[in-house]
């Protein structure tokens, strides 16, 4: 089973596309440019629709989806965490 | 099946090709929506399209309003068209805008009349341009005829994903078949402006949407109070998953494929001379947009969402995609195609965007959409400024 989906192969985030993922369970993501299987555990509990972080980001760097910036993050963000709009904030308004 | 030579629809005096066959009650001001919504009750199979503006408008806003509702009467699915304004003079002029196709259009104006003499001669116009429209029948065109627009709506990641990509791809394949297509949502491109540049067909293009985008964006700057959190994104965005505006901005323009060049920057309401993948300046909520493209002429709508809008448009067909399977189970209703198995990878994108085009052939060939079996109809008029 797919349970998140990854644009491009260096984004540092993911989208959950399935219903129910919980907080320590082992998730794989495809990567649909380079169509690989990537695995991680996730932290938190993420609903579907909603986005974990595939690296440990720093405070204050850009968080990258379809390989271009999506907003910064204003938290430090360890893999596996939900990555929503509590840590990341637009960088154009 | 997929992508098809040709499709049945209704061939029209100036060479346009409609889809739908409304009779249509336009009343060019709020004040005739009473008289205008009295008619279709009378002449049933007529269709009023009530709203709230038509005075006191003033200078491109005016403008706008007249290019809006002479464009809704001009647009091919519409067969005939009463008009009903409070005075002769702007009910004439839209009258005139919407004679220019050659199709049977009259006005009438409600002062020195009132409203039921109004109501009883409009009602007589009424029911012989329906018995008109009924007599005409479907014929077979070539495909380059159709004009197919797009917006999204209640967008989440999935839309990103799924929805909006799946559009994209049957974008690619309707734009190498010579048809003409269109996107906008000026504000939702924000993040990914630099993207859709790229894709302009002539550096002129480019230039003419980066200044669209860019005038469209200094009003947002201007006048906002906030990062526009809860309003671009919005609420409903933000409970499906998307954070940020770039982010939205980066699903919303899968929807013009890989392949499609952009061929032309219009203004709102604007039609375009030619085929090909056309940008309008435009609102990104989604009944301003659609009816803004309606009013262009676009005769069917690709309409991809993640939480599950329930958009329609009282004139043209409205056809909705999701890739999310928990709106696939609670909204099943609205939703005309279900491309959810894509993120399952049970199938391909190239896969999925032929099961959009059949949808796509069924609709335009007369099947309705759940929009317009639900009686969707939102005709919401795009407003620029404060009225004098």
């Amino acid at each position: 089973m797919v349970h998140f989906i990854v644009h491009e192969k260096q984004d540092t985030t993911g989208v959950v596309v399935v219903e129910g993922v919980a907080a320590g369970q082992a998730v794989t993501g495809w990567v649909m440019d380079t169509d690989e299987a990537v695995q991680v555990t996730v932290r938190d509990a993420i609903p579907i629709g909603h986005k974990l972080a595939l690296t440990d980001i720093a405070e204050g760097s850009d968080v990258i989806k379809y390989g271009q910036v999506i907003g910064r993050a204003v938290a430090a963000i360890p893999r596996g965490a939900h990555l929503h709009v509590h840590n990341v904030k637009t960088k154009r308004w | 099946m997929s992508l098809q030579d040709t499709f049945w629809g209704y061939a029209r005096d100036n060479g346009r090709v409609g889809v739908r066959n409304h009779v249509i009650i336009l009343p060019v001001d709020d004040l005739s929506n009473a008289a205008s919504e009295a008619v279709a009750n009378n002449i049933k199979g007529t269709l009023a399209l009530p709203h709230p503006y038509g005075r006191l408008q003033f200078g491109a806003d005016l403008e706008l309003h007249f290019r809006t509702l002479i464009g809704t009467g001009s647009n091919p699915n519409v067969a005939a068209v009463v008009v009903i304004g409070i005075e002769p003079g702007w009910t004439q002029r839209v009258v005139d805008g919407i004679a220019a196709t050659g199709k049977p259009v009259k006005g009438f104006s409600i002062e020195l009349n009132g409203d039921i003499n109004t109501i009883a001669a409009a009602s007589r116009t009424a029911k012989e341009y329906l018995q008109y429209a009924s007599g005409l029948v479907r014929t077979e065109h070539a495909l380059e005829k159709l004009w197919i627009s797009t917006k999204c709506g209640e967008s989440d990641t999935t839309s990103g994903c799924g929805a909006n990509p799946t559009v994209g791809n049957a974008f690619d394949k309707l734009y190498a078949a010579g048809t003409t297509l269109l996107f906008g949502e000026t504000s939702e491109i924000t993040g990914g402006e630099h993207l859709v540049a790229a894709r302009a067909a002539t550096p002129e293009i480019g230039r003419k949407f980066l200044e669209t985008w860019s005038a469209y964006n200094d009003f947002i700057v201007a006048n906002k109070t906030n990062d526009l959190s809860e309003s671009q994104p919005t609420r409903g965005n933000i409970a499906g998953g998307l954070t940020t505006i770039e982010e939205k901005a980066l699903g919303n323009i899968q929807k013009i494929g890989k392949r499609c060049r952009v061929d032309g920057v219009l203004a709102p309401a604007e039609a375009p001379d030619g085929p090909g993948l056309w940008f309008m300046d435009s609102s990104s909520a989604a009944a301003e947009m659609v009816t803004l493209a309606a009013a262009a002429g676009y005769v069917v709508h690709f309409f991809p969402t993640g939480q599950g809008n329930v958009i329609g448009n009282p004139i043209i067909p409205v056809i909705k995609l999701t890739a999310n399977p928990r709106t696939v189970r609670t909204m099943s209703e609205h939703i005309d195609y279900d491309c959810s198995g894509l993120l399952q990878r049970e199938y391909t994108l190239d896969r999925a965007g032929d099961g959009l085009l059949d949808v796509l052939f069924r609709t335009v060939n007369g099947r309705l959409t759940d929009a317009e079996a639900l009686g969707h109809r939102e005709f919401v008029l795009t407003k620029l400024y404060r009225s004098a």
